[in-house]
């Protein structure tokens, strides 16, 4: 691990003055970011650590809930307002990390982390994220684990958050500080796609800190279920994960909330299969007509030709527990 | 442990002015990238050591108050077996992947490899050493003798570590439950079954976990 100065400011102004100099960057949890730093893939100069800042809350809002961006995986998991208000949330993160990671990992670290493509972390191998112009390994390499949507010619990385394939469903704002004071980002536009500057996961601007993330109220508390297929029962990145939420009324969807982890570069919103659903009957069939319409321009690299099935059968399996 | 024992021994270093980090920051960076060899040619290993910025910790370790002054990349399962010798935390993977080197921070579990020490300012740290009441084993360190709850032993002190936790947040009710709250502690050996009948007997055992 390269030397680093280490800060702990007290104020969110002394963060921001601090992160602005030079090759900087905020600590929370660490847990993405050590070991990146160890592995030699970050190598920042200066570690602002936030931990200090009092942004850990969970609470109510005139219009919703708001999660401060340093309140840990496990805390907002098991949080009483999450559990009954935001149900799929709480389901995503118990199904993302260990009990160990999840007491120590953060919302917003949780947001930032890095892709766990093995080329994304190998110095020794060409990587167009971590180092731009060498090419992609991925692409004709190992790349089971592999982006099915939204990739380009130079990445086909996926994001690797439970969290947030949730948090995109339920249309989660970001909040975020800077210089020039407060932004929102709808939790859609937060993360991009690879396209040509596969090293930009994200649309923060530097000098940014994430300081929390609201979620509008919503009446998806009742009929939700997170689905992840990994390699284990337990503790493994998703294959594939589907996040669904549905507002029934009988049995006619009155809304409708679908997003998938594993499968792209960003949380990947079924905005066309939510269209087509809602107003439908819950019904097997119906689920399997918006798995179809979400499969829509997937294409698969090989080892990962496997999620092009396994994709919409989650979908229908998702929605079809999700009603039941 | 002896001086010469220590191959990293980053908390002992001469102590360095910020103002001379900063000043020195530009070169250290170079430094970092530049070849083994070459820093030796110039005779500069030992420069590049004292150059590095040492900032204070004090932290409580199984009760015990600690006021250390330590190189920022210092991690805490470093610290605890590298410098303070205590050793029952183990090194697995040091990427977070493991669990052997859980130990509990203000009470609560974590992965001591992605713990940068200098964040435990201020806090109390467990290890597995700190479990013990004096020569009386803690109930779960009963129950894993009892039932057999490891084999070769290296990843013992982390899952004991994590099952402590474990039926403290009330996530030991069912052994369902116990599986999927004990999945970031890894058994190479495959005691699994052992640890869930060990965890589920200290839980029902009577004593206070």
């Amino acid at each position: 691990m390269n030397p680093f100065q280490y800060t702990r400011p007290a104020t969110q102004k002394t963060a921001l003055a601090e992160i602005g100099k030079g090759n900087s960057a905020f600590l929370a949890g660490g847990t993405n970011l050590l070991d990146l730093m160890k592995a030699g893939v970050a190598s920042p100069e200066k570690l602002v650590d936030i931990n200090n800042l009092p942004m850990a809350g969970v609470e109510k809002t005139l219009t919703g809930l708001r999660i401060g961006a340093l309140a840990k995986n496990s805390t907002v998991a098991d949080h009483e307002l999450i559990r009954k208000n935001q149900p799929l949330l709480s389901l995503a993160f118990q199904a993302g990390a260990s009990p160990q990671l999840r007491n120590m990992a953060t919302v917003g670290g949780n947001m930032m982390q890095r892709t766990r493509c093995g080329y994304f972390y190998d110095t020794t191998m060409p990587c167009n994220k971590r180092q731009p112009g060498t090419g992609c390994a991925a692409i004709g390499g190992y790349n089971r684990m592999h982006a099915i949507f939204g990739t380009s010619d130079k990445c086909i990385a996926v994001h690797p958050s439970d969290m947030c394939v949730a948090l995109v469903a339920l249309d989660a704002i970001v909040v975020v500080a800077g210089s020039k004071g407060e932004r929102k980002i709808p939790f859609g536009d937060f993360h991009r796609l690879p396209g040509d500057i596969p090293e930009k996961d994200n649309t923060l601007q530097k000098g940014e800190l994430i300081i929390a993330v609201d979620i509008p109220d919503n009446n998806l508390g009742q009929h939700v279920h997170y689905l992840k297929i990994r390699d284990r029962t337990s503790y493994a990145f998703a294959l594939v994960s589907v996040a669904a939420a549905l507002q029934l009324d009988g049995n006619t969807i009155k809304e409708v909330r679908l997003a998938m982890g594993g499968v792209a570069h960003k949380p990947w919103r079924l905005a066309e299969a939510e269209k087509f659903l809602k107003g439908k009957t819950a019904a097997e069939a119906n689920f399997k007509q918006a798995a179809t319409l979400a499969m829509k321009g997937a294409k698969s690299f090989g080892e990962n030709d496997f999620k092009l099935t396994m994709a919409p059968n989650a979908i229908v399996e998702a929605l079809s527990r999700a009603a039941g | 442990m002896a001086e010469n024992c220590k191959p990293a021994s980053l908390a002992t270093l001469p102590e360095n002015p910020r103002r001379t980090f900063l000043k020195q920051s530009s070169l250290l960076a170079a430094l970092a990238f530049t070849p083994a060899a070459f820093i030796n040619a110039g005779g500069g290993g030992e420069e590049i050591a004292t150059t590095l910025e040492k900032m204070p910790l004090q932290v409580e370790i199984n009760g015990v108050a600690h006021q250390l002054q330590l190189d920022s990349r210092v991690t805490l399962l470093d610290l605890l077996r590298e410098e303070l010798d205590l050793t029952g935390t183990k090194k697995g993977c040091d990427h977070g992947q493991c669990g052997a080197c859980t130990v509990h921070i203000n009470g609560v579990r974590v992965n001591s490899c992605l713990t940068l020490a200098l964040t435990t300012e201020g806090k109390k740290v467990t290890t597995i050493e700190g479990l013990a009441d004096g020569n009386k084993l803690h109930p779960m360190q009963d129950a894993f003798i009892k039932f057999d709850g490891f084999q070769c032993g290296y990843c013992t002190p982390g899952q004991i570590m994590s099952a402590v936790a474990c039926v403290r947040e009330g996530h030991a009710e069912t052994p369902d439950q116990i599986r999927e709250y004990m999945s970031g502690n890894i058994c190479r050996c495959g005691a699994y079954s052992n640890i869930v009948d060990a965890i589920v007997a200290a839980k029902q055992g009577g004593h206070t976990i």
